[in-house]
Order: structure tokens, then C-alpha cells, then sequence
């Protein structure tokens, strides 16, 4: 396939074939080393192809293949020519982090580390087949659905401030629970509130270094050294039923003849499929942003109680990875909305974007980066140029260069927790595969990811941040 | 592929004559003993893929492979030979081709882990029938409630058609990706 070299980390497909758009990828030429052994390329330019397609297919630099759009895809459409595709989200809807800082320093934690982490281990409950502690009945179910974390917040999980530091502060508006499976639901039940396992982790973290003195004033971080919490995990086997459903409603509308990848499955945006997907994935990406607030609340509880005080434990932000949204974006030399598709890609408004909270209004959005498991972590804000080069968004994380199974073959889970241990860090976690699986040596380096987010614009680097305890589902 | 169909011969006389006599063979034996005299009872092998769960299932009959196909994805979350049967589900699933027919069977599987804690230990009478817009297939699943006793090794989250093939040459072989 051509790839043409446009600047140091920006290459490009042209437009050639059946591609309405060319494909765009921003990459160092050492991780495009990776993003060219898999499929990736031949994903981005299958989007490409795909009606109502705006400016570019873009690739983020931490991209990887994916089922459809590669990891690390981005995509807009218009509303009235263009498509909805769940392949174009992900099965893990909403999959996302959040940040919470503490006014507590590693000095603070130092002693009571261990016991922080076990009282975590406790409340959250974490791994395969676990259920939540919250029996929840359908009606409250189809509740959290169209509410969100606002439900979350109104049934005394965390605080009312904490809604305006999340990504459509916490709620999705077009949600619908009409369109909801019956196995969705049951899916839902069992599972809200919980951290699931796979790469999904909570960490307390610390400040490593601070980049960027004035956006991390705003974002309340002020020192190195100072703690943080990160969760990171999504909507759970609600979500992926979502995504199951609504590609098998898709196929059988539109069929399959004709597509580069069935996981490329669409429907137009304004179809009825097209919006009852829309309407239900809201409700997957509420329902994720309901269990990260959750969490987040049993975690500023295990502080209060261990610490003797959670006061300073402000949300920071929370984003998602996996999501479709209709934002409003340059396209044709107008201002327009748009149906954004961002799989394992972090939205970064810049400054002055009126979706994004007062009191980021001046330095852009939070942009929250997690590296794998047990390895540095970034905080970067959003910038301006990020509209004009990739519909503002940015990378999710390291991405995976090694396959489980490779991973399991090599390392131990019981040997990472000791080569951790040694490094300073705890590791708890609910099996040893999991943790193999979870290498640091299975993923990309996460540094080289967020250089090329900063060098190219898509982020600004605010803050490096380390693991001190690691939770593993 | 031409090797295949006499291990596939030998596989269905193991099925018929060895299985029913109280022998189990783990998918796992065949891998490590490759080339031995085992490999021919394989039943699906699992392949390196960079961020999930991909493998390929045998069968000489499609239905063989299919329910292999539901063992080699359980493999990913439990030991399924470990499995005792004390807890039987039968599904029922239509699909518009083959393709489909085999992802919404595999996803029987995980629904049933989640809202019903159902771990699959074998998969007996599974039938597939033609009919007048596509397919559909019945199966009786065996296998036992979520306990202590078992251990769990990771989640599936879904059945992709990235990479998915039903292929026939002297039997069948189903490829599936599984996002992990």
C-alpha cells in the first residue's frame, strides 16, 4: 500500500480505489514500524471508503488493528449522507478513565500503601464473572441508562461537581433504553459497579513530573509526588451486547455483500437502525459513566476511612476511549455537525470549546493517556490544532504489540508482581493470567505515543504520572 | 490441508469409539504433543493474534466444529474439560448465513456465563438446518454452575467476524476471533 511521507510523524494513504477520503496517520516512524505489521493501514483505508466520510480517516499514533476501524481510528460523517457503524466504536463502549487527585503526597500514603490498596481490593469488585454488590431491578436499570452518572450522583455516589469534569457531564442526552435488548438488560443487571478484568485497572498513582505548570494548576495537580487515583474500565457486558446486537440488526437490514470487513457493518445516520443504535449506545456509554462514578465513589471511601479524610479527592476528569457523538467540527469549510467516531481515541477539545467545563475553558480539556499496567501514565489538554487535524482527538493509551496467548508464554504473573514490588509498586489482582497477559513488555511505549501527540498538536503534555498500587480485574 | 482428513478420520472414530467409553481429551494435549500420536484428536487450536483470542476448530461434520468451536472459546475463561455436566441449556439461535449462525452460537455461550453462570463442559445433539432465509441451529449444552471449585481465566467479551472462515475440505474448520 502507498504511504507517503508527509512530515516526520505524519503520513498519509492518498485517496486511490474506492476510498472517498484519504487516510491520514500520525506516527513516529519507530511505532509506525508496529502499526504497519498488522492490518491497520487496511482498516484506516476501508474507512475511508465508507459513505459520508469527512476530510480523513485518521490514525491515531498509539493504533493497532482492531474488528473493522483500527484501534486508534478516528472518523466524522455527515449527518444526512453519512453512516453510524458499531465497528466504528467498539464492543467496550465507553470504555474510558478517570482521574481523581488527592491533597495527600507519596510521603502521606507511604506507610498505609499496602492497606490502601487490599481496602480498594475489597470494595471494588473486580475480575471474570464477578457481579456487582447493587441489586438492581429494570426499572432502575432503564433509569441509569438515560441518566448516567447524574443517577448515579442523585443515589449518593460521589458528588455533584464530579458531573461537570466528565465528558458530557456524565450524560449522554440522546440515551434511550427503548431499543435495549432483552439480553442487554440481563447482561446490565448482575454487573454495574464493577471493574471487569481484561486491561481494565485502578491505580494510585503520583506525580512524576509536571510539563505544563499552568493547565495542571487548572487541573488541580501542583507537585510531584502529589497521589492520584485512575480508573479505567467501561460498560461491561452491556455494552458488548450492544454492540452485538446492533451489528446483527444491521447485517440483516443492509446485508453483507459488498463490505471490505463485516465488522464494517453500518447503517445511514439518520435510519431507523442508525438511530436506534445511537439512542442505545448512549445508553452503554451512561451506563459506563454510572460505574466509573461508582467506583470512584467506594475509592474516596477507602481513603476517608484509611486516611482519615478524602476532602481533597476532586475528580480531575473522565473520558471515554470508545464512542460516536455528534459534535459540531470545521468540514467543508463550514462549521458542521457531525457523527465523530472515536475507537481507542481520547477526545481533546482545546481552549475555548463551549462543551468543556468553566474552569478548563482556558487551557482545554483534560486529556487522560494510561499506559499499561504498571508503567507511566500521561495527562496532556487538549489543543486548538486538534480540530483542524483530527477532529480533535488524540491517543488512548500504549496500544498491544504482543498477542495474550504470547504474553502468557513469556512472563509470569507472580514474577511482574515481584519485578513491580521491586520498582516500588504493589499489585493486587483477582489471577496471575490476567496479570501476564497485562505486561508492560506486551504494549507500546506509551512515552513515544504521547511525544507524538504533543510534537504533532493532538495533545499537549501536561503531566507524567507513575504507578505507586496497581489493581488488576 | 490434505493431512487434515485423515486426522479427521481418526478423530471421528476416537469421538464414536474412545469418548463414550469415559475418555476426555483436552484441547491442550494436542498442542503439546504435536506430531504425535495425539494431534489427530485435536480438537481446535488456539493462534497468536496481537490484542485477542483467535483460533481454529475442527470437525468433519460443520456441527462438529461449531461445538468445538464453543469449547476452544471457553478455553479462554475456564478449563472446560474440567467441567462436570450437572446443568444442561438448550439453545436455539436463526441466523441470515452460516457466518452469523456461528457468532450468535458462540455468543449463547458468554450470555449464558453472565446472566446465568453456566460454564460449558460439552455440547451434545447440535443440529443445523437449512431453512427458508438462512439457517438455524439447536444444541443441548452441558456443563455446571459457577463455583469455588472452578477457576476462571479471563473474560470474552464478544464474537467478531474479523478474520472469521468456515472453511470445508474433507471436513470443516471454523476460524474465529474472539475481542478478549
Amino acid at each position: 500500500m502507498e504511504l507517503r511521507k508527509i512530515s516526520d510523524n505524519v503520513w498519509e494513504i492518498p485517496k486511490q480505489g474506492e476510498m472517498r477520503v484519504p487516510a491520514v496517520i500520525y506516527s513516529s516512524a519507530r511505532l509506525l514500524d508496529d502499526i504497519r505489521r498488522d492490518m491497520t493501514l487496511t482498516q484506516a483505508r476501508n474507512v475511508a471508503c465508507l459513505p459520508g466520510i469527512e476530510r480523513m480517516s485518521y490514525v491515531m499514533p498509539d493504533a493497532h488493528q482492531g474488528y473493522g476501524f483500527p484501534i486508534g481510528g478516528v472518523a466524522a460523517f455527515d449527518l444526512d449522507s453519512g453512516i453510524i457503524s458499531p465497528g466504528g466504536v467498539g464492543y467496550d463502549i465507553n470504555c474510558g478513565v478517570r482521574l481523581l487527585k488527592t491533597d495527600y503526597m507519596e510521603t502521606d500514603v507511604a506507610g498505609k500503601r499496602k492497606e490502601l490498596l487490599a481496602e480498594i481490593f475489597k470494595e471494588v469488585p473486580a475480575g471474570v464473572g464477578k457481579g456487582g454488590v447493587t441489586k438492581l431491578s429494570r426499572g432502575v436499570l432503564k433509569e441509569i441508562l438515560v441518566k448516567g452518572a447524574e443517577w448515579a450522583v442523585e443515589n449518593g455516589y460521589g458528588r455533584k461537581e464530579d458531573l461537570e469534569r466528565t465528558e458530557e457531564y456524565g450524560r449522554m442526552k440522546d440515551a434511550a433504553a427503548d431499543a435495549i435488548s432483552d439480553r442487554a438488560m440481563e447482561r446490565g443487571l448482575p454487573q454495574l459497579g464493577t471493574l471487569g478484568s481484561g486491561n481494565h485497572f485502578l491505580e494510585i498513582q503520583k506525580v512524576h513530573e509536571i510539563y505544563d505548570e499552568a493547565a495542571a494548576r487548572a487541573f488541580g495537580i501542583r507537585a510531584a509526588g502529589q497521589v492520584l487515583v485512575m480508573i479505567h474500565c467501561g460498560s461491561r457486558g452491556f455494552g458488548h451486547q450492544v454492540a452485538t446486537d446492533y451489528i446483527e440488526a444491521m447485517e440483516n437490514a443492509f446485508g453483507v455483500k459488498g463490505l471490505p470487513d463485516r465488522e464494517l457493518v453500518h447503517a445511514p445516520f439518520k435510519s431507523s437502525q442508525g438511530q436506534q443504535y445511537y439512542r442505545s449506545m448512549c445508553a452503554a456509554v451512561n451506563y459506563a459513566f454510572a460505574n466509573r462514578q461508582m467506583i470512584a465513589h467506594w475509592v474516596r471511601d477507602v481513603f476517608a476511612r484509611v486516611l482519615g479524610s478524602s476532602k481533597g479527592m476532586d475528580q480531575v476528569y473522565d473520558v471515554c476511549h470508545n464512542v460516536a457523538k455528534v459534535e459540531t467540527h470545521e468540514a467543508g469549510g463550514r462549521s458542521r455537525k457531525l457523527v465523530v467516531h472515536r475507537k481507542g481515541a481520547t477526545r481533546s477539545f482545546g481552549p475555548g470549546r463551549p462543551e468543556i467545563p468553566e474552569c478548563y475553558r482556558s487551557v482545554g480539556q483534560p486529556v487522560i493517556i494510561p499506559g499499561s499496567m504498571g508503567t507511566a501514565s500521561f495527562i496532556l489538554a487538549g489543543t486548538e490544532e486538534a480540530e483542524g487535524l483530527s477532529f480533535s482527538s488524540t491517543a488512548h493509551g500504549a496500544g498491544r504489540v504482543m498477542s495474550r496467548h504470547e504474553a502468557v508464554r513469556r512472563f509470569r504473573g507472580e514474577r511482574i508482581r515481584d519485578d513491580l514490588a521491586r520498582k516500588g509498586i504493589e499489585l493486587k489482582a483477582t489471577n496471575w493470567k490476567g496479570v501476564a497477559e497485562e505486561a508492560a513488555e506486551a504494549y507500546k511505549d506509551v512515552d513515544e505515543v504521547v511525544r507524538v501527540s504533543h510534537e504533532v498538536g493532538l495533545g499537549r503534555i501536561v503531566a507524567k504520572v507513575v504507578p505507586i498500587g496497581v489493581m488488576k480485574g | 490441508m490434505n493431512s487434515r482428513i485423515e486426522d479427521r478420520v481418526f478423530a471421528r472414530f476416537f469421538q464414536l469409539a474412545v469418548e463414550p467409553a469415559g475418555l476426555t481429551f483436552p484441547g491442550s494435549w494436542g498442542k503439546i504433543s504435536r506430531g504425535a500420536v495425539w494431534t489427530f484428536m485435536e480438537k481446535y487450536r488456539i493462534l497468536p493474534h496481537p490484542a485477542d483470542g483467535k483460533f481454529q476448530a475442527y470437525g468433519t461434520t460443520l456441527e462438529e466444529a461449531l461445538g468445538n468451536a464453543a469449547l476452544a472459546m471457553s478455553s479462554f475463561m475456564w478449563d472446560w474439560s474440567k467441567v462436570e455436566p450437572r446443568v444442561r441449556h438448550f439453545v436455539h439461535v436463526r441466523a441470515i448465513d452460516r457466518e452469523q449462525l456461528l457468532v450468535k452460537f458462540l455468543g449463547e455461550t458468554i450470555y449464558l456465563f453472565e446472566t446465568k453462570r453456566f460454564l460449558l463442559g460439552k455440547v451434545d445433539g447440535l443440529r443445523i438446518r437449512q431453512e427458508f432465509e438462512g439457517f438455524s441451529l439447536e444444541a443441548l449444552l452441558g456443563g455446571d454452575t459457577l463455583s469455588d471449585r472452578y477457576e476462571l481465566f479471563g473474560d470474552v467479551k464478544a464474537v467478531t467476524y474479523h478474520e472469521l472462515k468456515i472453511e470445508e475440505c474433507g471436513g470443516f474448520t471454523v476460524q474465529v476471533v474472539v475481542d478478549l
